[in-house]
């Protein structure tokens, strides 16, 4: 793990924090790496942790155990020099609001010691990239949530951190705010940027990740590259059927589909969400189940319609699919992601 | 990963010296050039209620009889210090609160590669800059509410003594205030305290005159204020009966040295989790 330069730009070991009167620890017992000009995401539900790990990285926590390291500079003893290391996009709006969209990019170089000729020539070169040269001169004020985060992406990049952190940089957003953002992650990541990003959106840590460590209960579950994570499950594809009950018991046909040749487990899915408008009870239902198997899926589509026919039940819906991030998820911590 | 054939990120050249002093200056710049964009609006902000009260209480109740024309001696000095000292604590409360509490804005600036208890100094020191201009403008203004006011050459190293001791103190205590009082207390909190800081600062009455009112003379003794208004006096009315200067300068540095001890420490608590 050591040498110059080729060393990972984070690590993280065994990493502890309990916050004040907390009950249970935030992060407990973490430890990863990333490399130069890798894309991590932290995937997990609110409350897992993530947030708290970037927190103490870019030495906004102060950590309780272990040791987290930035280009080798332990951010803990060295909070400082850490600080010129790292950029972060927070959740959260934090522009500065007695200032232009361009003054905050100028007054965050300054801060970082970067000097003026060079400050508002890199301000000009990040506006015009993030398309915000127009509007330069307005106030934050004014800005939409996608705006906003755009302009604190440019804000973190003017002072050429060696790892920029994005905190959920897209809950929140509308669909298109969150393309420009992932297409901007994409882009640092071309030009050589390390970044660590956290989410809780699969989706987004499959698309823009190289390797995604999964958090739950403040634990790294599991951190590899999305494909040999979805690899590594028993089930790889899945048949997801839905269907309307008529008076049958889930229970009951749950058991029979797992009881099918090539069947390796069912999962019951979003159960009991009828047609819009609400329902009688005991009215008719709706039963989704997802079939994780060992063989191919199309041979047992027909098989599930005549156990769901002889149940006098009716089939509405089948999808076959390979596994996906959530899936892991819960297979390692046995319940959804959200 | 070496394999990006991109282009490489914009290399960026710091200076040599990047060091804390210089973010420390480029965050207190930043104050600076807020302030100064709406200077206008701060005065105005800052010197009415401090007009006010010299308007009303030098110029009218003297003017109407309802006080002696020697009372304007013992009034301006005693408003000046009061100016430093809640133009300074308000110039620290109010901006940590919002920041703490509601806006965050202040997080760019804790990540600055400065030490965070700095960004606590940074913000004394602004709001001492705040308070010192605030009270010097009561100068001019005093001029023209009363048409004259006391003024002594020889005082002058001791007024300027007591006037940044006075905006120091100010601030010192408003960042207690505005690390320490959570956000939906912070309406009652200032009214609170700032009310009786304003009338139990002897700014308005020598302290010794109090001789007869024991009580509120120990009262008013508490007030950092008092101090500031007893050292003005020292220095523009030494007639007017005062603590002595030696006293009142003690008790300031005192109180500055315990308060931004305390209040770096809870902005600390606040600023790093």
């Amino acid at each position: 793990m050591e040498g110059n330069g080729q060393g990972p730009v984070v690590e993280v070991r065994d990493l502890v924090k309990r916050y004040r009167k907390a009950k249970a620890n935030a992060v407990d017992g973490v430890s990863f790496a990333v490399r130069r000009g890798e894309v991590l995401g932290l995937l997990g539900p609110n409350g897992a942790g993530k947030t708290t790990t970037v927190g103490i990285l870019t030495t906004r926590v102060r950590r309780t155990g272990g040791t987290a390291c930035v280009s080798g500079v332990d951010v803990g003893v060295d909070p400082v020099r850490a600080r010129r290391l790292v950029a972060v996009v927070p959740q959260r709006n934090n522009l500065d609001r007695s200032l232009s969209i361009r003054q905050n990019l100028l007054f965050h170089a300054a801060y970082h010691g970067v000097p003026a000729a060079e400050r508002s020539r890199r301000a000009s070169e990040l506006l015009e990239e993030f398309g915000l040269a127009d509007r330069a001169d307005d106030k934050p004020d004014m800005f939409s949530g996608g705006q906003a985060q755009r302009v604190m992406v440019a804000r973190a990049l003017m002072h050429a951190p060696e790892v920029l952190f994005l905190d959920e940089p897209t809950t929140g957003l509308d669909p298109a705010a969150r393309l420009f953002v992932w297409d901007r992650v994409r882009d640092l990541r071309a030009r050589g940027v390390t970044v660590v990003l956290t989410t809780h959106d699969m989706d987004e840590a499959a698309s823009l990740a190289d390797r995604v460590g999964i958090m739950d209960h403040g634990k790294l579950l599991a951190l590899d590259t999305p494909a040999a994570l979805t690899r590594g499950l028993p089930g790889r594809t899945t048949l997801e059927v839905a269907v309307t009950l008529d008076g049958t018991s889930a229970g009951e046909l749950v058991a029979e589909l797992g009881a099918l040749d090539g069947v390796e487990r069912v999962e019951q899915v979003g159960a009991a969400a009828g047609p819009p408008g609400g329902q009688a009870p005991g009215a008719r239902r709706e039963l989704r189940a997802r079939l994780y198997l060992v063989g191919e899926a199309p041979l047992l589509v027909a098989p599930v319609a005549a156990l769901v026919a002889r149940h006098r039940a009716q089939l509405t819906d089948v999808a076959i699919g390979t596994p996906s991030l959530e899936d892991v998820f819960i297979a390692l911590t046995g319940r959804a992601l959200r | 990963m070496s394999a990006t054939t991109s282009p490489a990120p914009t290399p960026v050249r710091r200076r040599a010296a990047a060091g804390p002093a210089r973010a420390f200056l480029a965050v207190l710049w930043r104050d600076l050039y807020v302030t100064g964009r709406e200077l206008p609006v701060f005065l105005a902000q800052v010197v009415l209620q401090p007009l006010f009260l010299l308007f009303v209480f030098g110029k009218v109740l003297t003017d109407l009889g309802f006080a002696q024309p020697g009372y304007t001696r013992v009034l301006f000095p005693g408003i000046v210090a009061l100016t430093a000292v809640i133009t300074g604590l308000q110039s620290t409360a109010f901006p940590l609160v919002i920041d703490f509490s509601f806006t965050k804005e202040i997080e760019d600036r804790l990540l600055a590669p400065l030490p965070v208890g700095m960004v606590a100094v940074e913000k004394v020191v602004f709001a001492s800059m705040r308070a010192l201009l605030a009270a010097l403008v009561m100068l001019p203004i005093g001029i023209w509410v009363l048409g004259s006011i006391p003024w002594r050459a020889s005082g002058v190293p001791l007024f300027l003594t007591i006037l940044v001791l006075g905006c120091l103190v100010g601030s010192c205590l408003g960042m207690i205030m505005g690390t320490a009082v959570p956000p939906n207390r912070i309406n009652v909190m200032f009214a609170l305290v700032l009310t009786p800081l304003l009338f139990t600062g002897a700014s308005q009455y020598p302290w010794a005159s109090l001789d007869d009112l024991r009580w509120f003379q120990v009262v008013t003794a508490c007030n950092p204020l008092t101090y500031v208004s007893e050292g003005m006096r020292a220095a523009l009315v030494p007639d007017v009966p005062h603590i002595q200067p030696w006293v009142s300068v003690l008790v300031l540095v005192a109180t500055i040295v315990v308060s931004l001890t305390v209040g770096i420490r809870l902005f600390l608590r606040r600023a790093v989790d």
